[in-house]
């Protein structure tokens, strides 16, 4: 009895030793090794041969290529990559095995259409994926917006936009917001006005936290844009008013019988440059603005969200 | 059903008990609980879709695994501790015996896809937190699936009734695998011409349509299942694995124990 219980007493600490040894020694082989990549067990490329051999259940298999695909664009973004190289075939192989994944379309687009580092870049392929998904799941409206959604906001092609928005609103319970968006493309598809509608209509119509922060943002941006548009303006009024530029923000909110100083949607006053532009505070909190970033601001990486608007 | 194939049946339950087959239902639901805790971390919008799939799928390649090695031992084993003699030698007939076994890991089967089904509405309830009509449709998914262990009992009792146990967990296996791309063979058979497209029909409606009997996917996005083809399958499983069996019996019936 006794010797089976020193057995068993030598026998257990061997395996904790040897359990914890085997650990520490896996974590020291990762440090030293080159970072694992992802992009190397793609072994299966066909998205027809990994459907054979999914032996029939092609769903839970699309749920892995989904997950696999969350992880690969999240640890590239992450790291500010921006090379996806994997990213459309791990979303043809995901759409393949379940045409029916919507999130896969929906996010998938949102992953492959801006260009780097928030996205792959790839906004033709951003359309196949959606346009794939649309003929799959004719009657599901939200991807019709998000198809159009790419048109507007990556290639800027607002016919294309206004013609799928059309087709959208055809669908039974489609969002209203698609018989406007439809209109808005034909007349007015540069005007702030359109693009905060789209943003509005992304925010409302999704569940998802990461798709309202983006909303969001984005929204945020809309409003730095219009700002700094009109400060601008103001400038050149004051120039030709004064024949000099207004020597501070205080001088020309004053000539422009402003309430108080101009400020973002932080509550950080606009700052006007000594040659007469309109520059935002804090360009690193506003990655989406296209107008107000000082002329050697350069975004460092990944984009900060933030919690309200 | 004779009072013998129900003793045989019982006695074919217990002892798969007995074998501890029960215990898989342990990694099941650790399994599933994983799934429904972590997917929702580290994927996007599924967390339905991977309960939904994730149980369903584990339920069916758990009870296929069991239906396969034990149903392969069923014979041969009785054979090998020779307590087939001890039965047959009591006023049971050898068409009983392997009717007897059929429904015994059936009955197995059956069981352990009960308590897995509570296992899977169990973890749906933690990801959705309360059930949709549609849901009503996994019940037919789960009925399918009983349905597929029906037909692989019914082989694995037949390569079981004349070969041994390695052999017949390869042929029952391979039938599996090769059931599971009947719709393929089919469409292999429609693009062959002459004697070719007879011998390619003929092999496409002689192995199992197990991908008939698979819908997992359809009501992990809730859509709902005809009731002719609920009707119609299970017709069909019901045909397929009587047919199966009868060829058990006749070979067993003719096969020399001595």
């Amino acid at each position: 009895m006794t010797s089976r219980r020193s057995t068993t007493t030598v026998a257990a600490i061997c395996l904790a030793v040897s359990m914890a040894a085997s650990v520490l020694l896996l974590h020291r082989v990762d440090e030293i090794r080159p970072r694992a990549n992802i992009e190397d067990a793609l072994y299966i490329s066909s998205p027809k041969m990994v459907k054979r051999a999914s032996l029939g259940f092609e769903g839970l298999m699309a749920c892995i290529y989904w997950t696999r695909t969350v992880q690969y664009f999240g640890d590239r973004h992450a790291h500010g990559s921006r090379s996806y190289n994997e990213l459309a075939p791990l979303l043809e192989i995901t759409t393949a095995l379940d045409p029916k994944m919507i999130p896969a379309y929906q996010f998938g687009a949102t992953f492959l259409a801006p260009a780097p580092p928030n996205g792959a870049g790839e906004p033709r392929r951003a359309i196949e994926l959606m346009k794939y998904g649309i003929q799959h799941n004719p009657d599901n409206w939200h991807l019709y917006y998000d198809l159009g959604f790419v048109y507007y906001t990556e290639l800027k092609d607002y016919k294309g936009a206004a013609e799928v928005f059309e087709q959208g609103s055809k669908v039974p319970d489609a969002s209203p917001y698609l018989k406007l968006l439809a209109a808005q493309m034909a007349e007015h598809a540069a005007d702030y006005e359109t693009a905060r509608m789209l943003w509005t209509a992304t925010y409302e119509s999704s569940k998802e936290s990461n798709i309202r922060q983006n909303a969001i943002e984005h929204l945020r941006a809309i409003r730095v844009d219009e700002d700094v548009t009109r400060l601008q303006e103001a400038v050149n009024r004051f120039e030709q008013l004064n024949g000099r530029l207004p020597a501070t923000i205080w001088e020309l909110a004053a000539a422009e019988h402003l309430r108080g100083i101009p400020v973002d949607p932080d509550g950080n006053p606009y700052v006007l440059s000594l040659d007469g532009q309109v520059q935002i505070a804090k360009p690193e909190d506003f990655p989406f603005v296209t107008k107000g970033l000082p002329p050697d601001y350069k975004p460092s990486g990944l984009p900060k969200f933030h919690g309200n608007s | 059903m004779s009072a013998r194939i129900v003793h045989i049946a019982s006695n074919t339950f217990r002892e798969a008990v007995r074998d501890r087959v029960l215990y898989n239902l342990i990694a099941f639901a650790l399994l599933l609980s994983g799934a429904a805790i972590f997917i929702g971390q580290i994927s996007i919008e599924i967390e339905r879709l991977v309960v939904v799939n994730l149980g369903l799928t584990a339920v069916s390649l758990f009870g296929v695994v069991i239906a396969i090695f034990i149903g392969i031992g069923l014979v041969s084993k009785e054979i090998e501790k020779r307590t087939l003699y001890t039965v047959l030698s009591r006023p049971v007939r050898r068409w009983e015996f392997i009717v007897g076994k059929f429904f015994g890991l059936a009955g197995t089967l059956v069981v352990n896809t009960f308590f897995m089904a509570i296992g899977v509405f169990a973890a749906l309830l933690y990801v959705a937190h309360k059930f949709s009509s549609s849901d009503a449709f996994i019940l037919v998914a789960l009925y399918f699936i009983v349905l597929e262990f029906l037909i692989l009992c019914s082989l694995a009792l037949l390569f079981s009734s004349f070969s041994s146990p390695l052999l017949s967990a390869v042929f029952t296996f391979a039938l599996f695998i090769i059931g599971s791309f009947a719709d393929d063979l089919r469409g292999f058979a429609a693009m062959t011409h002459g004697i070719a497209r007879w011998f390619a029909t003929a092999a496409a409606y002689l192995v199992p349509n197990f991908s008939a009997l698979n819908v997992i996917s359809a009501v992990a996005h809730q859509q709902s299942v005809g009731g002719q083809v609920v009707l119609q399958n299970s017709l069909y499983a019901l045909f397929y694995s009587a047919m199966v069996l009868s060829g058990a019996v006749l070979i067993f019936e003719r096969r020399n124990l001595k």
